[in-house]
C-alpha cells in the first residue's frame, strides 16, 4: 500500500509540473551525454596510447656521406644497447618504395623526388618509448648520424589534442550538471510548495521523514534515471551517425568504439543522475520542509 | 503525563523570552486550558510540547519522555501519541471526510484495511455520520473542526492539543465543539486546549492556567476566565 502511494505520488508530481520536468530531464541528458563522451575518449586515449607506442619508432637518418665502418660501427652499438629492443636498417631504395607507397596519390611530388634522394636509416623499437630522449642524446652526435626523429612526439601532440577535447566534454559536462542540479533543487521546491498541506499534516501526524522525503526524492531520480536513459540513446546515435557514418574515413586512425563500450557509460551515467538528483533533492527538502 | 520543569524560551533577536521559568505539572486524563494575552507564551507551550520548539533552559516531559534532548529524528515516531487540532482545521482541500482522516493513519503505516475499520467508528464519534464523502467546502465550520478533531482522534493518543480550536466558530458551534472535546477526555485522554474564549472557559469548570508576558499568573482547578 504505502509503496503504491509512493509511486502514484511520484508519477502526479513529475505530471504536474510537466514543462519544469521536462527541463529537468533535457539538461540532466545533456549533461550525461557529455560525462559519458568524455568518459569514452578518456578510454580510447588509454587504449591508443597502448596501441600507439608499442609500434613507435624512432628513426635515426644517416648522412648520405656516411662511410661503411661508421655505419656498421653504429649498427653494433645499437644493437647491445639495452633501451633498444629491435634495430631494423632501411637502405636508400626500401626507403624510396616507403615513400612511393606513401604518396602513391600525389604524383607531382614522386616525380620530383628521386631514389637516391632519400636517406638510409635505422628504425628502433625502444624497450620503453618514453626513453626517447636517452637515445636522441647518446647518438645525436655519433658520426654519420644525420637527424633523430621520434613518432611519439608526434602523437603526443594528437594525444594531447584528445585530452584537450575530453576536457572539454567535461567542463561541458560539468556545467550541464549545475544546471541540471539547479533545476532539480527548483523543481523540488515548487513539487513541495504545491503538497505543501499534505506535508504539514504528515508532520503534524507522525509520518517518518523518508516516507515524507521520499516521493519527492524519487521524483527526482526518475528525471536523472530517464535523462540517462536519453543520453545513452545520445550516445549510440553519435557513435551511428557520427563515428561509424560521417568519420568513418578516419576510422584506421583511431581505436574503434565498440557498443560494449557505449552500454558499458549507461553504468556511470545513471549512476552519476540518479545520485546527483537524489542528493540535491534531499538536500534541497532538508532546507525547505525542514524534515 | 506532561511536566514542564523551569521552562526559559527566548526566541532570537527577542527583547525578552517568551516563557520565563514556566513549570507547570499535568496528570493523566486532565482537561487544562491555558488563556491569556496574545503573544503571553501559550503557544509556545503548544509547540514546546510537540517539539517544535526546544526550550533554552528548563526540562520538557511528555508521556514520559524528556523531549527537551529528544534527537529530531525520533519526533515523528513521538507524535503519533499526541493529536492535535487548530483553530484553521489544516484539513486536505481535495479530500472527503473519510479520506482526510485515513490519510493520517495511512501515512504513519495503517493499513487501508484498518483505516475502513477504524474511520467510520471515529467520524461516527465526532457525530459526522452519513457526511464521510463529503469534502471540506461542503461542511460548515464546526463540521470541519469535528473532522480535524476525529483525524486527531483517530490514533487514540494519549494526549490532544487545541490551539484555539473554536477560534473560528460561533458561540454555539463552539459549544458543540468543547462538548466532543469533553467526551473525549472522558476516554481517558489528556486534553491541553489554549483559548481566548471566556465564554467556553467559564462553562467548563476546569483547571486554568493563566500566563502573562510568559509567566503562570494563576492556577486554578475548576477556575473561570476572570
Amino acid at each position: 500500500m504505502r509503496m503504491k502511494y509512493v509511486l502514484s505520488e511520484v508519477l502526479v508530481g513529475l505530471w504536474r509540473n510537466v514543462t519544469m520536468t521536462i527541463a529537468m530531464i533535457i539538461t540532466m541528458a545533456v549533461s550525461l551525454t557529455m560525462l559519458g563522451a568524455s568518459g569514452l575518449i578518456y578510454t580510447k586515449v588509454a587504449d591508443m596510447k597502448e596501441l600507439y607506442f608499442e609500434n613507435i619508432q624512432v628513426s635515426i637518418f644517416l648522412k648520405a656521406d656516411i662511410t661503411e665502418d661508421q655505419r656498421a660501427d653504429l649498427a653494433t652499438r645499437l644493437e647491445a644497447d639495452p633501451l633498444v629492443s629491435q634495430v631494423t636498417y632501411v637502405n636508400k631504395d626500401e626507403a624510396f618504395q616507403r615513400f612511393q607507397e606513401m604518396f602513391r596519390d600525389s604524383p607531382d611530388l614522386l616525380s620530383a623526388v628521386k631514389a637516391d634522394q632519400l636517406p638510409e636509416s635505422y628504425r628502433l623499437n625502444l624497450v620503453d618509448p618514453q626513453e626517447y630522449k636517452a637515445i636522441s642524446e647518446q647518438y645525436a652526435a655519433v658520426e654519420g648520424v644525420d637527424q633523430i626523429v621520434d613518432q611519439s612526439q608526434v602523437l603526443d601532440k594528437i594525444f594531447n589534442l584528445f585530452t584537450a577535447g575530453q576536457n572539454i566534454a567535461l567542463v561541458a559536462a560539468i556545467a550541464m550538471a549545475i544546471a541540471a542540479l539547479l533545476l532539480v533543487a527548483n523543481t523540488i521546491q515548487v513539487a513541495a510548495y504545491s503538497k505543501r498541506r499534505e506535508v504539514a499534516v504528515m508532520k503534524l501526524v507522525g509520518a517518518s521523514n523518508w516516507f515524507i522525503q521520499a516521493p519527492f526524492v524519487l521524483e527526482a531520480v526518475v528525471a536523472g534515471l530517464v535523462g540517462s536513459v536519453l543520453g545513452l540513446g545520445a550516445l549510440i546515435a553519435l557513435k551511428t551517425f557520427l563515428f561509424d557514418g560521417a568519420l568513418s574515413a578516419l576510422q584506421g586512425l583511431f581505436a574503434p568504439v565498440t557498443w560494449g563500450e557505449v552500454l558499458l557509460t549507461f553504468p556511470l551515467m545513471a549512476g552519476v543522475g540518479g545520485l546527483i538528483s537524489a542528493v540535491t533533492a534531499w538536500v534541497t527538502l532538508r532546507f525547505y520542509l525542514r524534515v | 503525563m506532561i511536566q514542564l520543569e523551569q521552562v526559559t524560551k527566548t526566541y532570537p533577536k527577542a527583547s525578552r523570552p517568551s516563557l520565563d521559568n514556566v513549570s507547570v505539572s499535568i496528570d493523566k486524563g486532565e482537561f487544562v486550558f491555558f488563556i491569556g494575552p496574545s503573544g503571553s507564551g501559550k503557544s509556545t507551550i503548544i509547540k514546546m510540547l510537540l517539539h517544535e520548539v526546544t526550550p533554552n533552559k528548563g526540562r520538557v516531559v511528555v508521556n514520559g519522555k524528556d523531549v527537551t534532548s529528544m534527537r529530531s529524528w525520533k519526533r515523528p515516531h513521538f507524535r503519533r501519541s499526541i493529536g492535535c487540532v487548530f483553530q484553521d482545521f489544516r484539513l486536505l482541500p481535495n479530500r472527503t471526510a473519510y479520506e482526510n482522516v485515513a490519510f493520517a493513519l495511512e501515512v504513519i503505516g495503517k493499513t487501508k484495511a484498518v483505516a475502513r475499520r477504524v474511520v467510520p467508528e471515529v467520524l461516527e464519534l465526532v457525530g459526522l455520520g452519513g457526511k464521510e464523502h463529503r469534502y471540506p467546502h461542503e461542511l460548515s465550520g464546526g463540521e470541519q473542526q469535528r473532522v480535524a478533531v476525529a483525524r486527531a482522534f483517530v490514533n487514540r493518543p494519549l494526549i490532544l492539543l487545541a490551539d484555539e480550536p473554536t477560534g473560528n466558530l460561533d458561540p454555539d458551534t463552539s459549544i458543540e465543539i468543547m462538548r466532543l472535546l469533553d467526551r473525549i477526555n472522558r476516554t481517558g485522554t489528556t486534553v491541553v486546549m489554549v483559548t481566548h474564549d471566556s465564554n467556553i472557559v467559564n462553562q467548563m469548570r476546569r483547571r486554568v492556567i493563566e500566563i502573562e508576558s510568559g509567566r503562570i499568573v494563576r492556577d486554578q482547578a475548576r477556575g473561570v476566565y476572570g
